[in-house]
């Protein structure tokens, strides 16, 4: 018999495997973020929010009261829920066209306010869900199905730093950082942090993590390998960006 | 100038997105803005792989208002510009068409129906009706049509550019999810051998000439002070659009003389009906069926002459009584037995059509 995989505790075991396809990174995302629940035991004060976008599939993947909310709305949705139960710890996860295109404002927003909510963003370049179309953070020259003969910034723009521009705008109290899931030991870090913050009512909480998606991008595993640590982590900065009491912290740290 | 899209009849297998994207290069259409949403997205897949062949544009914009407020700056250019959209899609939609109603704009908006409420699935539906059709916040001054496959899905895209221009209300091509990722045969050709003269865009803004010398500004409004402004200006378009109606709408019929039912549905549901008509015309069932084609405006004198004539109707359609409600408004005050035939967001057969025909005539 094969061992059973090591799962958070906060996992459902009964919904398992999840649904996401093999190679994926939001399961990883979502795998550090079980372990971190765990590791704050606070597993019966969570509120989890997933967008629409392939972060859909998670609505049943915790043991966590969870709400799926409309597309790019999940973060007006957390802030509802936090504004009337402060008590509650809120949790908002979504993809980057979720939190930086159709959701753009109530992120800005939310951040302005400093909500006391922690959003995460599943950065993969692209809008996973739909079939692979460009999304803000497509790389310039990457094809998606929308930018079919490469992101052509000229008519596109650049690709959106999401935590750069949040951190430039929160004030004092809030946590901003990027993760990637090339490294998950600090990506856990980083959301504990996050959550914390937002536990200790600092102010704002914001972890964008670099991930896969092999199916759409079409790479086998050493590419989709490469272009999340070269190519990827070559134009989004990982590390933390903003930590309470430390003002900004250069990326890199 | 560009090279012409489609020059020479042509037999095609194509799915209803591919050749949405085929009848708007047909049709003259400039530029496209577009979210991504299932199941419209190929319509833009195709639109970006053929859009520099022939000079046209594309942009991918945040989100379906932003898309919609672009496609009213598009015509407001003079541009034939359209959008695609679908489901919550058609929600967001609903700000930006408001607009092009209140300035007349000719916008054109292909949906491709989902599942509803809220992102519900990705798959089909006749759901967006209501949206669709009276969605917004003012009276539904729109034209929309109901397709029921891929040749029409060809033919009224390229009508609808042709409406929105000539009459200067909104207008949607109303799909479905099936007929969105279907592959079927159609025609496809060039519109001006066939007889149909394209329409050519006009600015709003930017023409000619220095305003305040030349020419007077260009000045479109949004707001009014007063009640009575309000009024006017609804009215007058309200007017208008009661004038054209006869002219712009649109109705498919068969069998209806002297049927004892006739059943009512719009769009692909109608193709089962047609299926359900024939086959229950064998069995020696008076039955026939109607569909408008022009949901907005509807066929009106059709529909009165109809429930005056047929002892009983039945509506059907994937969706709660969506059209069934405008259809009753029309039909008010007459004694025909309606019945309905309702699948919110599933698709209906000929079977089930005839099963439930069968029921009501033996009742
Ligand atoms: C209002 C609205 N517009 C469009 C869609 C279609 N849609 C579903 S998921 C998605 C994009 C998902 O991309 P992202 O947020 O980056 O998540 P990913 O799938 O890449 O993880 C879109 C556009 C929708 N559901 N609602
Ligand atoms: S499509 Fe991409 S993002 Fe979505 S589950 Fe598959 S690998 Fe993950
Ligand atoms: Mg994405």
């Amino acid at each position: 018999m094969q061992p059973a995989p090591v799962m958070p505790k906060t996992w459902r075991v009964d919904t398992k495997p999840h649904k996401f396809c093999p190679g994926c990174g939001h399961g990883l995302i979502l795998k550090c973020l079980g372990e971190a629940i765990d590791d704050l035991e606070i597993q019966s004060r969570v509120v989890y929010g997933c967008d629409i976008g392939c972060s859909l599939l998670s609505w049943d993947l915790f043991n966590l009261d969870t709400v799926q909310a409309h597309h790019g709305r999940t973060t007006p949705v957390m802030t509802g829920i936090k504004r009337a139960r402060p008590e509650l710890i809120c949790i908002a996860y979504m993809g980057d066209g979720g939190g930086y295109s159709i959701g753009v404002q109530h992120l800005v927003s939310s951040a302005m306010r400093n909500e006391k909510i922690t959003v995460i963003v599943a950065n993969n370049t692209q809008y996973a869900m739909t079939g692979g179309q460009m999304a803000p953070t497509t790389l310039p020259g990457q094809k998606t199905e929308t930018s079919p003969f490469g992101r052509d910034p000229g008519t596109t723009g650049m690709p959106f730093r999401g935590a750069e521009m949040i951190s430039s705008i929160v004030q004092e109290g809030a946590y901003v950082a990027r993760g990637s899931i090339a490294n998950l030991r600090q990506l856990t870090g980083y959301l504990k942090k996050a959550l914390k913050n937002q536990i200790e009512g600092k102010g704002f909480s914001f972890v964008e993590a670099l991930s896969s998606c092999p199916t759409n991008w079409r790479t086998d595993a050493a590419r989709t390998w490469e272009f999340i640590e070269k190519d990827m982590a070559g134009y989004f900065k990982v590390g933390e960006i903003k930590i309470p009491g430390r003002g900004e912290v250069t990326a890199d740290a | 100038m560009s090279e012409k899209a489609v020059t020479e009849e042509k037999r095609v297998f194509m799915t209803g997105n591919e050749v949405v994207a085929w009848a708007a290069l047909a049709a003259g259409a400039d530029i496209m803005y577009g979210y991504p949403i299932t199941p419209q997205n190929e319509v833009m897949h195709y639109w970006t792989r053929l859009a520099p062949k022939y000079d046209k544009k594309f942009l991918q914009t945040e989100d379906e208002l932003s898309a919609g407020f672009a496609t009213a700056g598009g015509v407001m250019a003079g541009r034939k510009a359209f959008t695609a959209t679908a489901g919550s899609g058609s929600v967001l939609m609903q700000e930006p068409m408001a607009m092009a109603e209140m300035m007349r704009l000719p916008t054109v908006a292909v949906l491709q129906q989902r599942g509803g409420p809220s992102t519900a699935t990705v798959i089909y539906s006749q759901q967006e009706v209501t949206l669709t059709t009276i969605g917004g916040n003012g009276e539904g001054m729109r034209v929309v049509y109901s397709t029921a496959g891929h040749q029409e899905l060809y033919d009224y895209t390229i009508k609808a550019f042709n409406t929105a221009w000539k009459y200067r209300f909104p207008t949607f091509v109303l799909g479905d999810g099936y007929q969105a990722k279907m592959r079927e045969p159609l025609t496809i050709y060039d519109p001006e051998t066939r007889g149909i003269s394209l329409l050519e865009p006009e600015p709003f803004v930017g023409k000619e000439g220095e305003p305040g010398k030349d020419r007077p500004p260009a000045q479109y409004r949004n707001t009014f002070n007063l009640e009575e402004e309000l009024y006017e200006k609804v009215m007058s378009d309200i007017r208008e659009f009661e004038k054209v109606a006869p002219e712009i709408a649109e109705y498919e019929s068969m069998e209806t003389e002297g049927a004892e039912l006739v059943v009512i549905a719009h769009g692909i549901v109608f193709r089962a009906v047609r299926e359900a008509v024939a086959n229950l015309r064998q069995q020696r069932f008076r039955v026939g069926g109607f569909r408008p084609v022009t949901l907005r405006p509807l066929p009106v004198t059709q529909i009165k002459e109809l429930v005056a004539g047929a002892p009983k109707i039945l509506l059907v359609e994937s969706s709660y009584g969506q059209m069934a409600r405008l259809l009753k408004e029309v039909a008010c005050g007459s004694a025909t037995e309606i019945s309905t035939f309702f699948k919110p967001g599933v698709g209906i057969t000929a079977g089930e059509v005839e099963a439930r025909v069968k029921e009501i005539i033996k009742s």
